[in-house]
Formats: structure tokens, C-alpha cells, sequence
């Protein structure tokens, strides 16, 4: 089984937000992980590869600085990493994102495509299922749970109060939630190895079957008008506590820990 | 000259922090309030490699340089003194010296499933009247056909239950050098289970209170002939060579410790309000913390040169006692200042800082004593 899982690099919410004169995202000023969706899709492969034998390709579209995702990728297991980056295909929204990440798929072979639900900075969750659309497979969206019998992949699809048991033929995509599962950690090993593996990386010409019209900042039908940093709100706790007692102590405690009594 | 840290060594620490914050810091007071081996964390830990790094892969390591394993410990003590003594004596006082002085097949034997983890190492060479004179062993191995039969017991062992493999330093006979006799000393692997191998007391330490620290009793325990360690004869040259690196393993804890008390003090003094202000507006406070930083990173600088002096120099006794000796005096005295600066809070359980000063007081004492890294340092000097 060949799994081309597709990751990002995205701005570590802990960090700050920074943004360009043109409104879109400062990516080099900002600390950046492994967007959290993809990561739960990463781990999903790793364990079809554990479970069947599978052979995982890690795909990002980004800044060079971008590889360090790859590298992660690879110290948790994944076979091979590809930057796809290009002065050109910088700013893209989502359409001109899923046209670039389609075209360079192309030149794959593959199975089973595993992208993340979304990504923490743009919230759009539309990248993964415009991919399928341009390379004409079937997606299932939003996975809970995906199990794999010879060609067919079973997915629970989460709803907010239930979900779909789907079934699908291979070759498909599949988006992935965090949910998914509980993401291993990065080996020693896995990391030395990592850093002195061989990272493809392709260009806009390496890219196969699509047409410049639709790249980059120029090719995106989405323009950002204006962007900022919203100010934000403690997220706060909610408590239910059993009884007032419960709720007594609870506030006690909190008072202490805050050093307030 | 350059401090930045590679790619490879950035990363590893990224993934230690992420463990240790995840897996090992929720359980350490836990852990040191109950004295329970953490034996689930140990799992993971084996899991993902942590217990054979500085390990050719070929023989079921990591692969990774001994600064990658020092940071390991290193950020493993920063939530749990516990956890980074566990991997530290696995990996420095077991492996290491079978990895250094093993024979091809003692290497696949027993370095294997050690170094995956499979199996937990110990090192045997206290005794009750042999501590820093390592030369007072009572422990004898005597050699009965094709069995060695040891007698005598060990204390303060850490990892002392819980291990499967143990290096033992025993007495196998006397030789005459320099016109006087002395005791010539030989190293052993010997198998938990082994007929005549038993536990005495588990030690009620003040710190490291999970680490399993206990008595091993020889009573005409045999093991095989081809379980010695190196040639015979030259056991007490293992054994010291073993705590050179060791030491390394205990720098890096204490560090580790040191680091864990500065960052909790460094929150701490920010929320922390007296007379209408945080205590971190005090210039007292700010001069404290000021002068924390700068030894621990000193610490740090002088844990990874010797780490690097381990990878690169054959020799590197003096690096790791100055290390041992440096780290292990800024852990005692930081996390000492870092109660003070908790005040009240500082002395009780609940608060992280009063742990850490129990863990700190250790490093000074064991794989070598200040004064022990004093009298290495000053003897290179004055050769």
C-alpha cells in the first residue's frame, strides 16, 4: 500500500501572530509545528503501515523552512519526504493550495491519500477535499476511526452528535481528525535519521497538469482585505461540580493555587 | 567555536521536553510520595528508544551521541529527578560498560534487549564498607570449574529490584603491586534470578524516592565462567571508567533538576504578590534569578563538553568531574535559593521546589562524591 499523507506547517498558537504588509501571514516570523489534524493523519498511516506494510510518503507545500515538518514526519516513522516550494506559489488560498498539491500528487503513485480535517491558521477545512476533487477520487471527510480490508477503507465520519460509517474503494482521500488517535512521539534514532534524509524538493515545474492560472497569490480567487490578531479572551473552565460542598471546595482550591487565600 | 546546538540535537530536545511534560511530570509527586518504581513510564520510555540512545543501532540502540543522552536525562529531571536516574544508571553503568568491555557475544546477549528496553540494568559497587574506597570490596567471586561463585552484598543500588541485568565488582583474589599486596578486583554480569541472588533492604532515601534503591545479597550465587566482564583482574580500572561516564549521567541530572527548579521559580515569583506587587518587582528576587541562570548555564555548558569529550576523547575523567562537580553543587544551591523564594509554599509538599532540593542533595553524594570530583580534578593538576 503506497499512503501520501499531507501535512503543513503552521503557526504554534502559543506564539504570536505576525502578518505581511498584504495581509496574509508572516510564516518566517512565527514558531511553527506540525499542524495537529495532519499529525493525527500521519499517525493513521503509521499505523496502517505498522498493521499492513505501507509505504508513507509525507507531502508539504511551503516555505523551505517547511522540511522541518518533513523531518518530524520522517523521525516518527514516514518513508520519504517531499517540499513542494516555489516563489511562485506563494500566497495561494485554498483553490490555488489544493491545484499545487494536486499537481505535484500526480506524479505519485498512491493508495490512499491522508490530509488533516484543517489547519489551525486558516480554519478552512477545504484543502483536503479540493485535492480529491482534482485528482477525481472519492474523499470521506471528518475520520474517527478508519480500518482498511484489502481495497476497502471503512470510515466513521464524526458528526456532532453521531457519525456515518462509510465504506470506500481505494484509491480515496480521507481527512483526519485530531480525535483520530493519540500521535506517537519522534525516536532518537528516528531524529539523526531524519536530519540526514534526503528531502525531494519540487518546484512549479515539477508540477504536473496544471495551469498557472490558478497558483500562488495571483491564481487565488480569495483576497485578504485586512487581517489582525483578534485580542484574546481566557477561554475560562466550566465545572459541574456534584454538590455546593463540591463546588466550595473546588473555588478553595482554585483561590490557593492562585494564591489569592 | 560555536554554542548553537545542530538540527539533530535541537530536535531531540524538543521531543524529551514534549515527553517529559506529557508522560513524566504529571506522575513525579506522585511518584516521590509513594515511593513506587514508575514502571509504566519506564515502558514508554523504552518504547521510543530512551533507554539505548547513545546505542549503535546494531546492537538495538539509537545510534545517537552520548549529548544527545545527556540532554535525555537532562530534561527528563527537569519534572523528575526519579525518571532521569532510572535511564541515567541503565544506560552508564550497565550498558556502557558492556558495550566498552563485552565480548561480541556478552554484547548480544545482554546490550540487546537492553538497550530496546526489554530489559533494565543496574551496577553493583558499593558496599557497606566500601563507598568512595572502592578499594575496601568485600564481595568475593571465586572461580569453582566453570561457575564463579560470588558472595557478599552491595548496597544503595539503584535500580536495585527492578533491574534484570546487573554489573557486580567483586573480589576474585589478591596481587602484589608496587611491593604491596592488594585486592584484585574483577567485574561480572549476573541475571535477576539467579540461584543465590536475593534483595535486602529497600533504602528510605529523602530524595530520588522512586528510584528503587536496594541491598544485593550473593550467597554462593553461581554464574556461568564466561559472565566476567572484561579480563580478570581488572575491574576496579571498569569500574572507575564506568563512573566517568556516569558522572556525566549525574551532571546531567542535576542540571536537569536545577533547570526544573528555575523555571517553576521563575512562574512562580511572576504570580506570587507581596506588599502589592509580584515578588518578581524585588530587585532581590531579580539578582536571585539572575545569578541562577548564569551558573546553571554554566553547568550546561561544562554537562555538554564533557558529553562531547565522551564522544570524541577516550579519556575524559577530568571533563566529567568537573561537570559532576559543578552541576551537582548549582542543583543543591539553586533549588536550595528556589525554596527560599517560594517562602512557605516552598516547604511543602504540594510545591514542585521542595521535591526538587530532596533530589538535588543526592547528585553530590553518589557515583562519586564532591570531593571525589575534587580529588580527580586536583590530581590531573598536580600530576
Amino acid at each position: 500500500m503506497k499512503i501520501v499523507v499531507c501535512i503543513k506547517q503552521v503557526p504554534d498558537t502559543k506564539g504570536g501572530v505576525k502578518f505581511n504588509p498584504d495581509g496574509t501571514l508572516d510564516r518566517a516570523a512565527m514558531l511553527a509545528i506540525m499542524n495537529p489534524d495532519d499529525k493525527a493523519g500521519l499517525e493513521a498511516a503509521l499505523r496502517l503501515k505498522d498493521q499492513y506494510g505501507a509505504e508513507v510518503t509525507v507531502l508539504t507545500m511551503g516555505l523551505p523552512k517547511a522540511t522541518d515538518v518533513l523531518r518530524e514526519a520522517i523521525a516518527m516513522g514516514a518513508d520519504k519526504g517531499i517540499l513542494v516550494t516555489d516563489r511562485v506559489l506563494g500566497g495561494a488560498d485554498t483553490w490555488a493550495t489544493s491545484t499545487t498539491i494536486a499537481g505535484a500528487i500526480r506524479n505519485l503513485e498512491y493508495d490512499l491519500i491522508i490530509t488533516g480535517r484543517q489547519a489551525i491558521d486558516g480554519d478552512t477545512a477545504q484543502v483536503g477535499p479540493q485535492i480529491a476533487e482534482h485528482l477525481q477520487i472519492p474523499v470521506i471527510s471528518y475520520a474517527q476511526d478508519i480500518k482498511v480490508d484489502g481495497n476497502t477503507v471503512t470510515v466513521q465520519r464524526q458528526y456532532d452528535d453521531r457519525y456515518h460509517v462509510l465504506e470506500v474503494q481505494m484509491p480515496c482521500l480521507i481527512t483526519a481528525l485530531s480525535e483520530l488517535n493519540e500521535p506517537r512521539y519522534m525516536t532518537p534514532g528516528g531524529i539523526f535519521d531524519a536530519c540526514s534524509a534526503e528531502i525531494t524538493t519540487w518546484g512549479r515545474a515539477d508540477l504536473k497538469d496544471v495551469d498557472d492560472s490558478n497558483l500562488g497569490l495571483a491564481g487565488s480567487p480569495t483576497k485578504i482585505a485586512k487581517a489582525s490578531d483578534k485580542v484574546r479572551k481566557g477561554a475560562g473552565e466550566k465545572v459541574t461540580p456534584d454538590s455546593p460542598e463540591d463546588a466550595v471546595a473546588y473555588l478553595i482550591g482554585k483561590f490557593k493555587e492562585k494564591h489569592v487565600i | 567555536m560555536d554554542f548553537t546546538l545542530s538540527k539533530e540535537h535541537e530536535m531531540a530536545r524538543t521531543l524529551f521536553k514534549e515527553f517529559a511534560e506529557k508522560e513524566v511530570k504529571p506522575l513525579a509527586q506522585e511518584v516521590d510520595e509513594t515511593e513506587v518504581f514508575p514502571r509504566g513510564t519506564v515502558e514508554k520510555m523504552a518504547k521510543y528508544g530512551f533507554l539505548g540512545i547513545p546505542v549503535p543501532k546494531e546492537y538495538g540502540g539509537q545510534g545517537c551521541d552520548p549529548l544527545t543522552y545527556a540532554m535525555c536525562v537532562e530534561e527528563l529531571s527537569k519534572v523528575c529527578g526519579t525518571t532521569g536516574v532510572i535511564v541515567s544508571a541503565h544506560t552508564s553503568l550497565c550498558i556502557d560498560p558492556i558495550m566498552t568491555y563485552g565480548t561480541e557475544e556478552q554484547k548480544q546477549k545482554y546490550v540487546v534487549p537492553l538497550a530496546k528496553g526489554e530489559k533494565l540494568g543496574a551496577f553493583g559497587l558499593t558496599e557497606p564498607g566500601a563507598g568512595t574506597d572502592a578499594q575496601g570490596q568485600q564481595t568475593k567471586a571465586v572461580l569453582d570449574g566453570d561457575e564463579w561463585v560470588l558472595n557478599g552484598s552491595k548496597c544503595f543500588i539503584t535500580n536495585g529490584k527492578e533491574a534484570d541485568v546487573y554489573i557486580v565488582i567483586a573480589v576474585t583474589g589478591k596481587i602484589e603491586k608496587r611491593g604491596r599486596m592488594q585486592k584484585e578486583i574483577s567485574a561480572f554480569i549476573v541475571e535477576k534470578g539467579t540461584p543465590g541472588f536475593s534483595f535486602g533492604t529497600k533504602e528510605n532515601k529523602m530524595g530520588i524516592r522512586g528510584s528503587s534503591t536496594y541491598e544485593l545479597i550473593f550467597t554462593d550465587c553461581r554464574i556461568p565462567k564466561e559472565n566476567l566482564l572484561g579480563q580478570k583482574g581488572k575491574g576496579f580500572a571498569i569500574a572507575m571508567h564506568t563512573l566517568d561516564g556516569g558522572r556525566i549521567g549525574i551532571a546531567a541530572q542535576a542540571l536537569g533538576i536545577a533547570e526544573g527548579a528555575l523555571e517553576t521559580t521563575v512562574a512562580y515569583v511572576k504570580e506570587r504578590k507581596q506588599f502589592g506587587r509580584s515578588i518578581a518587582q524585588f530587585q532581590n528576587t531579580q539578582f536571585q534569578l539572575a545569578d541562577m541562570a548564569t551558573k546553571v548555564e554554566a553547568a550546561q555548558l561544562l554537562v555538554y563538553k564533557a558529553a562531547m569529550a565522551k564522544a570524541t576523547q577516550k579519556v575524559y575523567s577530568v571533563e566529567a568531574a568537573k561537570a559532576k562537580l559543578y552541576a551537582a553543587e548549582v542543583a543543591m544551591e539553586v533549588t536550595t535559593k528556589c525554596v527560599q523564594l517560594h517562602g512557605g509554599y516552598g516547604y511543602i509538599r504540594e510545591y514542585d521546589v521542595e521535591r526538587m532540593m530532596r533530589d538535588a542533595k543526592i547528585t553530590e553524594i553518589y557515583e562519586g562524591t564532591s570531593e571525589v570530583q575534587r580529588m580527580v580534578i586536583s590530581g590531573a593538576l598536580l600530576k
